[in-house]
C-alpha cells in the first residue's frame, strides 16, 4: 500500500494543499526526501503565488492531482548541500522555479533546455522517479538537484525576486529567442498582470519602445508613470487600435484567458511576432490571411533553461528589475487567490512564509 | 467600359482570354497594352501557368476581382522590346513574370528587397496600375511590364515547366530560406501535393532536407516517393502513422488552402518547430495554445517573395534542373483545365501553350 504523505519520505514538511478542484487551500503535512549527494536542502523565506497555482489548483487543464502543493516561485536559504555539490554552501540565498528535474542526457538538456527536455519534472503536480509527487513552495522546506536552484545576486529582494522564477524567465526566454532585443524596436504587451509587468520592465530594459495594451484604461498611469511604459493602449477602443495597426515590431500576449488574436495581429508590422504566454483551456482562432500578407508569426514560449534563469536574475539583478509584489500571510492565501481570480493585485502575490507558514499551523 | 474601348484604352493591340463574370468562365477579349515606356520590358507570352488564384480570382471569391479579368501570373516568353533605360534585359532574352508588377519602391519593405510586403504593391492582373488603368495578365499575347519586375530565365530551364515556378515555386522557396528549413539533415514536411507542394519537395530535396509529404490522398504515395523524391510519406488521417511521426519535423509547409485542422499538424514539429502556411484559408483555424508553448512552437505565414528572392530561386532551379510537373493545354481547353483544377485533377499544374495556341 502506498505511503502516507508524511511517511513517504524521512524528513518532515509542512505546507498549504489543496485538497480538490475547489482549489481551496489549508494546512498539510507531508514530508521530504533525504538530501542526496546533488541535493540542496531549503529553507523557504518567500513563494510567489503564479496564476498557473490557481488553475493547477483547481484542476483547470485537467492534470492536477490532489493533495497539490503549489508554488514554483521559490526564494529561501541553504541549509544542507550534498557532497558533489560546490557552487552552494549553506546560508547561500537560492531560488528555484519551474522544475526540479529532467533527463540531463537528451539534446534539449544539452543545449541548456531543460524545459524542453521530455522528461522534464515540474516542481508540483508532478511525478518525481521514485514514483512520489512533487510538492511545491506553498511550505517550509524544499530539496532540489542543485541543477535546478539558482543563485539570488546580493542586490535583490527576496520577496521582489520570487516571482521572477517563473514571471521572469516566461517573458526573458522568448524576448531573447525571438529577438526582441533590438534597442528602437516597438514592443506591445497584452495585459498587466504578473507577466505583463515584468515584460514592460526587462523590455525597457532592452531599450525597447514599450506599449502596454490592456481592457483596463485605469491601469495606464501607474503603465506609464511607475512600470515606465512609452503607450498604452486602450484594446476596446477601435479607433485607437486601428491608429495603431501596423507599428509594431513584437507582441508579449500575456492574457490567460481565451481571446482574439486578430486585432493584435493587426498591430503587428510585417515580420511581425507575437509571442503567446498564457495558457487558456480552449483553443483561440487563428486568422491566416495576415499572417501570410505580411510574413507575421504566432509562437509559445515555455519558461526557459536553467543557465538562462540564471542569466535573467543577473540581468535583472543589474537592472534593479524586481516584480512589484504584495506580500501576504500563508493563511490569507485563498483570499488571495480569490483575488487573483479577479486580477485585482498589482502584480504578484508573495506569500511571506518563513514568517507566517508556522504559525498557521496552530 | 463598352467591350470597344478595352481596345483604345493602350495604344498597341492586345489578345487573350477574360473571365467576364463570376461564373469564372474565360473567352476571348480583345484589349490593349501600354506602349513600351523608358523603364518597360516587351515581351511575346510563350507560355502561362494556371494557378489556383486564377481560378478564386476569375470567380471572385476573395471578393476583389475587377471585370473583365485577364487571369495568369505564371507568364513566361521572348523580349520583344526594351525601354531605353532598360539595363538587365535585351531583345531575345527569355523573361519571366510572376504576380507583381508594380510596388512603391521607397516603403522599408521595398527597401529590403520585399516588394511583395508593400502596402502598395500592384497586383499582374486585376489591379490598378499606376496609370489608372487595371492590370491584365498573362493569359495573353504580349505583356509589358517594368523591368524590376522582370525575370531572366537560364537557357537549361524548358520555359514551359519553368512558368509555375513564378508563383508556386517562389511561394514555397521563401519561407523554406526565410524560416531556416533549408539546412541539411534537416525534416522538413509538406503538406499537400499540387502545383505549391511538388515544387516544395524538389526545392526541399535540393536543399538537402529530408522531406515527408502529408497528405490526406494514400494514392499520391508511390509518385511522391519514386517521382518526386520524398523521403516518407503521411496520410493525415492514418492515426497510428502520425502519431509514429509526433515531434520528428523541423518545420512544415502547409500548401493546404482550404479550412484544415494544424493541431495535428503542430504535434508533429519538434521542440521549436515551424508550421508555416501558404495556402490562405479564407476562414480562423482553431489554435491549441498548450502544444504551441509546451514545445516553444510557431506558426506563421509567407507570401510569394520579393523580386531579387525570385531571381534567386529560378537561378538555383536551373542550378538544380528543377521544373514543376505540368500539363500542356491549349487555350481554348482553359474552361475544362480549370473545372478539372477544382477537382484537384491534375499533375500539377496546367500551364496554357500561349505562343501555339492563342489565336484571336
Amino acid at each position: 500500500m502506498a505511503k502516507s504523505p508524511e511517511e513517504e519520505h524521512p524528513h518532515k514538511a509542512f505546507g498549504w494543499a489543496a485538497k480538490d478542484t475547489s482549489g481551496i487551500l489549508s494546512p498539510f503535512h507531508f514530508s521530504r526526501r533525504d538530501n542526496g549527494v546533488e541535493d540542496v536542502t531549503i529553507k523557504i523565506l518567500y513563494c510567489g503565488v503564479c496564476h498557473s497555482d490557481l488553475h493547477a489548483a483547481k484542476n483547470e487543464w485537467g492534470f492536477s492531482r490532489y493533495p497539490m502543493v503549489p508554488g514554483h516561485e521559490i526564494v529561501g536559504l541553504v541549509t544542507k548541500t550534498g557532497s558533489n555539490v560546490m557552487k552552494f554552501k549553506v546560508d547561500d540565498r537560492v531560488g528555484v522555479g519551474v522544475m526540479v528535474n529532467s533527463c540531463k542526457s537528451c539534446e534539449y538538456c544539452h543545449q541548456d533546455l531543460e524545459n524542453y527536455c521530455p522528461q522534464m519534472i515540474f516542481t508540483y503536480n508532478a511525478q518525481n522517479h521514485d514514483g512520489t509527487k512533487t510538492y511545491g513552495g506553498y511550505s517550509d522546506t524544499i530539496v532540489v538537484d542543485q541543477h535546478f536552484v539558482v543563485r539570488i545576486p546580493d542586490s535583490m529582494p527576496s520577496d521582489g525576486c520570487a516571482p521572477l522564477l517563473c514571471a521572469g524567465i516566461t517573458v526573458y526566454s522568448p524576448m531573447k529567442y525571438y529577438g526582441m532585443t533590438e534597442p528602437g524596436k516597438h514592443l506591445g504587451i497584452v495585459g498587466l498582470g504578473g507577466l505583463g509587468h515584468v515584460a514592460v520592465k526587462i523590455g525597457k530594459a532592452f531599450g525597447l519602445k514599450v506599449t502596454v495594451i490592456s481592457s483596463s484604461s485605469r491601469k495606464e498611469r501607474e503603465a506609464l508613470d511607475r512600470l515606465g511604459a512609452d503607450s498604452f493602449l486602450v484594446s476596446n477602443d477601435p479607433a485607437k487600435m486601428k491608429a495603431a495597426f501596423g507599428t509594431m515590431d513584437y507582441i508579449i500576449d500575456t492574457v490567460s484567458a481565451v481571446h482574439a488574436l486578430a486585432p493584435y495581429l493587426s498591430l503587428l508590422k510585417t515580420n511581425g511576432k507575437l509571442v503567446t504566454l498564457g495558457l487558456p483551456e480552449k483553443p483561440l482562432e487563428l486568422p491566416i490571411f495576415p499572417l501570410v500578407l505580411g510574413r507575421k508569426l504566432v509562437g509559445g514560449s515555455d519558461v526557459g533553461g536553467m543557465k538562462e534563469t540564471q542569466e535573467m536574475l543577473d540581468f535583472c539583478a543589474k537592472h534593479n528589475i524586481a516584480a512589484d509584489v504584495e506580500v501576504i500571510q500563508m493563511d490569507q492565501i485563498n483570499t488571495a487567490m480569490e483575488r487573483l481570480a479577479k486580477s485585482d493585485v498589482r502584480y504578484r502575490f508573495v506569500i511571506d512564509v518563513a514568517n507566517s507558514l508556522s504559525q498557521s499551523q496552530l | 467600359m463598352e467591350d470597344k474601348s478595352f481596345e483604345e484604352e493602350h495604344p498597341t493591340k492586345a489578345f487573350g482570354w477574360a473571365a467576364r463574370d463570376q461564373s469564372g468562365v474565360l473567352s476571348p477579349f480583345k484589349f490593349s497594352r501600354r506602349s513600351t515606356g523608358e523603364k518597360d520590358v516587351r515581351f511575346k507570352v510563350l507560355f502561362c501557368g494556371i494557378c489556383h488564384s486564377d481560378l478564386h480570382m476569375a470567380k471572385n471569391e476573395w471578393g476583389f476581382s475587377t471585370y473583365p479579368l485577364v487571369p495568369g501570373h505564371e507568364i513566361v516568353g521572348q523580349v520583344t522590346e526594351v525601354g531605353s533605360k532598360v539595363e538587365r534585359f535585351k531583345v531575345g532574352d527569355k523573361v519571366g513574370v510572376g504576380c507583381l508588377v508594380g510596388s512603391c519602391h521607397s516603403c522599408d519593405s521595398c527597401s529590403s528587397n520585399l516588394e511583395n510586403y508593400c502596402p502598395e504593391m500592384i497586383l499582374t492582373y486585376s489591379a490598378k496600375y499606376n496609370d489608372g488603368t487595371i492590370t491584365y495578365g498573362g493569359y495573353s499575347d504580349i505583356m509589358v511590364a517594368d523591368e524590376h519586375f522582370v525575370v531572366l530565365i537560364p537557357e537549361n530551364l524548358p520555359l514551359d515547366a519553368a512558368a509555375p515556378l513564378l508563383c508556386a515555386g517562389i511561394t514555397v522557396y521563401s519561407p523554406l530560406r526565410f524560416f531556416d528549413l533549408d539546412k541539411p539533415g534537416m525534416h522538413v514536411g509538406v503538406v499537400g501535393l499540387g502545383g505549391l507542394g511538388h515544387v516544395a519537395v524538389k526545392f526541399a530535396k535540393a536543399m538537402g532536407v529530408k522531406v515527408t509529404v502529408i497528405s490526406t490522398s494514400p494514392s499520391k504515395k508511390q509518385e511522391a516517393l519514386d517521382h518526386l523524391g520524398a523521403d516518407s510519406f503521411l496520410v493525415s488521417r492514418d492515426q497510428d502513422g502520425m502519431q509514429a511521426a509526433v515531434g520528428t519535423m523541423d518545420g512544415i509547409i502547409d500548401t493546404v488552402s482550404a479550412t484544415h485542422p494544424i493541431s495535428p499538424l503542430i504535434g508533429l514539429l519538434k521542440t521549436r518547430g515551424k508550421l508555416v502556411l501558404v495556402g490562405a484559408p479564407v476562414k480562423p483555424l482553431e489554435l491549441s495554445v498548450f502544444p504551441l508553448i509546451m514545445g516553444g512552437k510557431i506558426v506563421g505565414g509567407s507570401g510569394i517573395g520579393g523580386m531579387k528572392e525570385t531571381q534567386e530561386m529560378i537561378d538555383f532551379a536551373a542550378r538544380n534542373n528543377i521544373t514543376a510537373d505540368i500539363e500542356v493545354i491549349s487555350m481554348d481547353s482553359v474552361n475544362t483545365a480549370m473545372e478539372r483544377l477544382l477537382k484537384g485533377d491534375v499533375r500539377y499544374r496546367f500551364v496554357i501553350d500561349i505562343g501555339n495556341t492563342l489565336k484571336i
